[in-house]
């Protein structure tokens, strides 16, 4: 049988910080899969590793200090064994990657125009004056308003929802396969956060390209994405097609995540339904799943052995010992 | 950009009048008979209220401020009390042999501290980095002239490679571009770049270990920069906090090196200022004041269109 491979292929991903005084296991073992033109959210809360799985992606831990094992495939490329020249010209061009806060991640000596004609001189080579007619291109395609004089803006020049459209834009300058989105609306305004998220799915389809989309909103997770994979603890503890994970969340994780968010049908007085305890220490893990000492269902076995994903139908799946008890029956 | 510059220029209007009038006011706060060290102990009232006449220190303050003022813009400083030279050309003289020692002396030393504050920043907590941060602390804490003493002491005497003082053979004070005079820059110039070098690499240390932990900086990794085109957009970053540091040092330079100009007898304003001082010789005390004073405002003036030049945000604030 022949399958294409995924276009993005990360198998047992493991990321070490051993900076400090004890190794901090922020990634343990994640297997990730992707096609053209798919996208996925990755859901979890700060700490649970989403946002490093990204970054190891592009390789931009700082190298001295971390450690990554196991092995990322994007477009048949070896990730990890790219060499300096080779990981310059994989970095904007293959992959690219929008981040959290636009204001922190544009330089602010720079035009935006200098930013994005930067990218695309250093990527396809070729003359200034054409680069900066492709950013003129692009800041239409994000539809930045009078692009002709924006430009020439700096970044402090720009509102946040201009400034994440001009990032976007920044990102896309090279016609990369795989666009990572790291928390790309939560510094913005919430009616500028729907706008964003409208734009990343209309560029997507038109672009064909694949997205990971990091965020600990659901909504926002909702809005954009095909599957859905939830971390927690340096590991993916439950991943499915969104509909599915939202219908029936197999995972206890997953299900305290769905129940603690504030619906709109909630009365005055309710209590919010939060998940007791708090995220592992990274630094000192817990043998076995890392989610037992807060989960209601947990068996004492939960506690000696990690749990391998289990698959519960329809590509979904979850890494629990109690799928059975979290079946749509049983809950 | 040129109406910034504009205003820029208007606002030193007030800068400069302020500064001559504390220039002109500091030195008659300051005790003492500027008349008594050239006058005989002797010397009978009349010719004493001759002499007062004879510079204008009879008349009100204002009226020698006013006077003092409109002369000025017209070049003329006044007469030197203790020489009966003219203020403004030995000031002028001064001015270029402290323009000469001070540009040399920035230039070893914002050398030496760019290097050593880039690389200290970029390899922050490495050996080049602790090395780097213990030149220039030392750059920053040794006493000058101590500094310029033992150089004196190392190169002059034991080694009698470099003449110890002067800017000339012979005593010299006009300089000129040859091997003879050149030796005589060496010492004070190393010297007087130590603290420009020690002041700038702290300051580019902390400036580039700042702006490397920003977010922009793993972005413009993930845009695929290499780490030398990285390298520029952090240089373009810290040039307006560098330049303001510079321009600063510069000023600090041309008018604070009394100790070093003395140490060496360099024929400079500070050297000039020291003998001023020491004489009670008001209208040169005035003069090289108010002309280090304009100096730095200059300075100032051009670091700031330099800065905003670079930096767009400087302009709105």
């Amino acid at each position: 049988m022949l399958t294409t491979p995924p276009l993005v292929d990360i198998r047992n991903l493991k990321v070490t910080f051993t900076g400090g005084p004890k190794p901090i296991c922020a990634i343990n073992g994640v297997d990730l899969a992707l096609d053209r033109g798919e996208t996925l959210a990755i859901l979890g809360e700060s700490g649970s590793g989403k946002s490093v799985t990204l970054r190891a992606m592009l390789r931009l831990n700082p190298e001295k200090r971390t450690k990554i094992d196991g092995a990322i495939t994007v477009g048949g490329k070896n990730v990890l064994t790219l060499g300096p020249k080779e990981l310059q010209a994989f970095r904007g061009r293959d992959v690219s990657m929008i981040f959290q806060e636009p204001a922190l991640a544009l330089d602010p000596v720079y035009t935006l125009g200098h930013q994005i004609a930067e990218t695309i001189v250093k990527h396809d080579g070729g003359s200034w004056a054409d680069a900066k007619k492709r950013a003129l291109d692009l800041f239409e395609r994000v539809r930045i308003p009078s692009p002709e004089r924006r430009l020439d803006n700096y970044p402090h020049e720009m509102s946040g929802g201009m400034r994440q459209r001009a990032m976007i834009a920044l990102a896309l300058a090279c016609n990369p396969k795989v666009l990572l989105a790291d928390e790309p609306t939560t510094a913005l305004d919430a009616t500028v956060q729907i706008q964003i998220l409208l734009l990343i799915r209309e560029l997507q389809r038109e672009f064909g390209i694949a997205v990971i989309f990091v965020t600990h909103d659901i909504g926002v997770a909702v809005e954009v994405a095909d599957r859905v994979a939830v971390m927690y603890g340096g590991r993916i503890v439950e991943t499915g097609p969104i509909r599915d994970i939202l219908r029936s969340p197999r995972h206890p994780y997953t299900i305290g995540l769905l129940k603690s968010r504030a619906h709109d049908a909630m009365t005055k007085g309710t209590r919010l339904d939060a998940i007791p305890g708090s995220p592992p220490d990274l630094a000192n893990l817990p043998p076995g799943c890392s989610f037992a000492p807060r989960c209601k269902l947990a068996l004492p076995a939960c506690s000696e052995a990690t749990p391998e994903p289990v698959a519960v139908g329809g590509g979904h799946e979850a890494r629990c010992f109690r799928t059975d008890a979290t079946a749509p029956a049983a809950a | 950009m040129l109406v910034y510059l504009g205003k820029r220029l208007v606002y030193t209007i007030p800068i400069v009048i302020g500064v001559s009038v504390v220039c002109f006011g500091l030195v008659h706060i300051a005790p003492g008979d500027p008349l008594v060290s050239v006058l005989p102990p002797d010397a009978s009232e009349e010719l004493k209220m001759q002499m007062m006449r004879a510079y204008g220190f009879d008349r009100p303050y204002y009226e020698q401020f006013l006077l003092w003022c409109w002369r000025a813009l017209q070049g003329d400083l006044g007469v030197s009390i203790a020489t009966g030279r003219s203020v403004a050309s030995e000031v002028l003289r001064a001015v270029k042999n402290t323009l000469l020692l001070s540009f040399v002396a920035t230039l070893i030393g914002f050398f030496f501290g760019l290097l050593f504050g880039f690389v200290a920043g970029y390899f922050r907590n490495s050996p080049i980095d602790k090395i780097a941060s213990i030149l220039s602390v030392i750059g920053v804490s040794v006493p000058h002239y101590w500094l310029g003493m033992v150089l004196v002491i190392i190169f002059s005497v034991q080694l009698n490679w470099l003449p110890p003082t002067g800017a000339g053979p012979g005593g010299s004070a006009d300089w000129q571009p040859d091997w003879a005079h050149f030796r005589h820059l060496i010492l004070p110039a190393i010297t007087m770049s130590v603290i420009p070098m020690g002041i700038v690499a702290r300051t580019i240390r902390a400036l580039v270990a700042d702006i490397l932990s920003q977010d922009f900086v793993p972005a413009l990794r993930a845009k695929g920069l290499s780490e030398l085109g990285i390298f520029g957009h952090v240089v373009k970053n810290a040039a307006p906090t560098a330049l303001a540091v510079m321009g600063l040092q510069l000023g600090y330079l041309l008018g604070g090196s009394i100790l070093i100009e003395t140490v060496f007898s360099w024929p400079g304003t500070g050297f000039l200022l020291n003998a001023a001082i020491f004489q009670r010789d008001l209208p040169l005390l005035q003069g090289t004041i108010l002309v280090l004073a304009l100096f730095f405002v200059l300075l100032n003036l051009i670091v700031d269109v330099i800065q905003t030049a670079i930096d767009p945000r400087i302009q709105r604030s």
